[in-house]
């Protein structure tokens, strides 16, 4: 489930602009979908647009809506509420007992490159780990496996013990590459948590098969371990094997969670409407397909190439 | 990136190959940096006599001789580095992954101790499915197999679609701060 979030009351004004805007979008939706007449498209099949896409581009469009309409919306100071993300919460907790134990915080970033989103989530919340670790003087230890995440990372860290104030914490071993393989890594990543011993482990990223085989030498090392990946099929090893672990969508609402700055919360809020929107449609096509209601209708339109 | 999915032509197809093509050479070149990183590593715990340092020799000297070897006699079937990686380094793969076997056994006796319903309940289903799919459960009972087979085709795939669901939309919204510069915690900023 994702961190529902909640508007408060909005003033008349408001309500004006977002009817307006919201009219306007359906106007537009209304145009798009009239492309979808056989006709029409048939007759421009041959130009540069991807006409079969069409759905997906409707979706693209009323999906980009939303987000911008509810960032906007938190930008003019609309309270929101974000439910409670116990894995996240608990990342002080585990920075704190590394702290008291003298023990580095093992961080891993997912073992995806740059161009996975799941990365990109994760190292954000390195930078918040980052300056935890920089402000209580802790050892902070990133192996990456690939080049891009390490330059990235080492960015990450870097500034937030410039925030800190305390740069000259930062030594090669605090961001480090290891291995362009999966399985080296894991290996190298494994002997990393028998030696040093790390109190805390924080695993947030995408994750293939070294998933299990990094976590459970961190469950037998003692280590209070936090999880967070959109892979489904890892998600049973970290459920097993850690702490607390984020479940899909939480990886990527983890940076909002955060900062609590209102425009990443409010992206939230527009994601948790989209999602309203889908579960309509699923149950309309469940309901279409167990009745024989326009079963062609809904193919049609949800028909991806 | 967009653009390509949603268009077509030699125009749009050409600013995407081109744009892939520019990700291979960024990604190349950041492949030095890679290795300036680990030199970094382990020249230091050799100078300070880090008590790893044995380690960090292996580690250098492996890594020279892969290196060397690559580019003095190249990477095809029979040369040198080919052998080294065949009978070194994918044994030593396989044999981590074979461990995997082992960690999920010690995985699975923690969460399938039945300490309250849900923990039962799971482990019931867990003991249905393995026994649905092995030779064994269909001598048990002959339905054995079809139940496992539901739980995994029913159930499960429902659960795994609402995480995708949830994953993609996420993935999406997030896509779209990035492009917009809203999320910028990733390179450090608040």
């Amino acid at each position: 489930m994702t961190p529902a979030s909640k508007a408060g009351t909005r003033p008349d004004s408001r309500r004006r602009h977002f009817l307006r805007d919201f009219v306007a979008t359906l106007i537009a939706a209304s145009s798009l979908m009239s492309l979808f007449s056989s006709e029409f498209a048939g007759a421009i099949q041959a130009g540069v647009f991807r006409f079969e896409r069409m759905n997906a581009l409707i979706l693209v469009i009323l999906f980009s809506f939303l987000i911008l309409w509810y960032i906007r919306r938190a930008q003019r100071g609309v309270g929101l509420y974000v439910r409670p993300l116990p894995g996240i919460s608990a990342v002080d907790e585990a920075v704190g007992r590394a702290t008291e134990m003298g023990r580095p915080v093992l961080f891993i970033p997912g073992t995806g490159d740059l161009d996975n989103v799941q990365t990109i989530a994760g190292l954000s919340v390195l930078g918040r780990v980052a300056r935890v670790t920089a402000r209580y003087n802790t050892p902070l230890r990133v192996p990456v496996l690939y080049p891009l995440p390490l330059a990235a990372a080492s960015e990450t860290v870097r500034e937030a013990y410039i925030a800190e104030g305390v740069t000259d914490q930062l030594s090669p071993e605090t961001v480090q590459y290891v291995a362009g393989e999966s399985f080296s890594y894991s290996a190298r990543v494994g002997g990393l948590i028998l030696r040093e011993r790390p109190a805390a482990a924080v695993y947030m990223g995408q994750f293939t098969a070294e998933s299990l085989l990094i976590a459970e030498v961190g469950q037998a090392s003692g280590a209070i371990q936090i999880a967070g990946t959109a892979e489904p099929e890892q998600l049973p090893f970290f459920i097993a094997a850690c702490d607390y672990t984020l479940i899909g969508e939480e990886l990527y609402a983890a940076s909002a969670y955060l900062s609590r700055e209102p425009r990443l919360l409010g992206s939230l809020k527009g994601q948790d409407v989209m999602k309203v929107l889908i579960a309509l449609v699923v149950v309309a096509g469940v309901l279409s397909v167990t009745f024989g209601w326009g079963i062609d209708f809904w193919a049609h339109v949800l028909h991806a190439e | 990136m967009i653009l390509a999915f949603f268009g077509r032509g030699s125009f749009v197809d050409s600013i995407a190959e081109e744009a892939l093509l520019w990700q291979t050479i960024v990604a190349g070149f950041a492949l030095l940096l890679g290795v300036v990183s680990i030199v970094r590593v382990h020249w230091g715990r050799l100078r300070t006599r880090h008590r790893d340092w044995f380690y960090s020799v292996t580690l250098l000297v492996c890594m020279a001789v892969m290196s060397v070897s690559g580019v003095v006699f190249g990477i095809g079937s029979g040369t040198l580095f080919d052998n080294l990686f065949m009978n070194i380094q994918a044994p030593m793969m396989s044999t981590m992954f074979s461990i995997l076997a082992f960690f999920i056994a010690s995985a699975a006796y923690r969460a399938f101790r039945a300490r309250s319903a849900q923990s039962a309940i799971l482990l019931l289903t867990a003991i249905l499915v393995m026994l649905g799919r092995i030779p064994m459960g269909q001598l048990i009972y002959q339905h054995l197999p079809d139940w496992a087979n539901w739980i995994m085709i029913v159930p499960s795939v429902a659960v795994q679609r609402g995480i995708l669901i949830g994953a993609a939309l996420g993935a999406a919204s997030m896509s779209l701060r990035v492009i917009l510069g809203i999320e910028r915690t990733y390179l450090g900023g608040s």
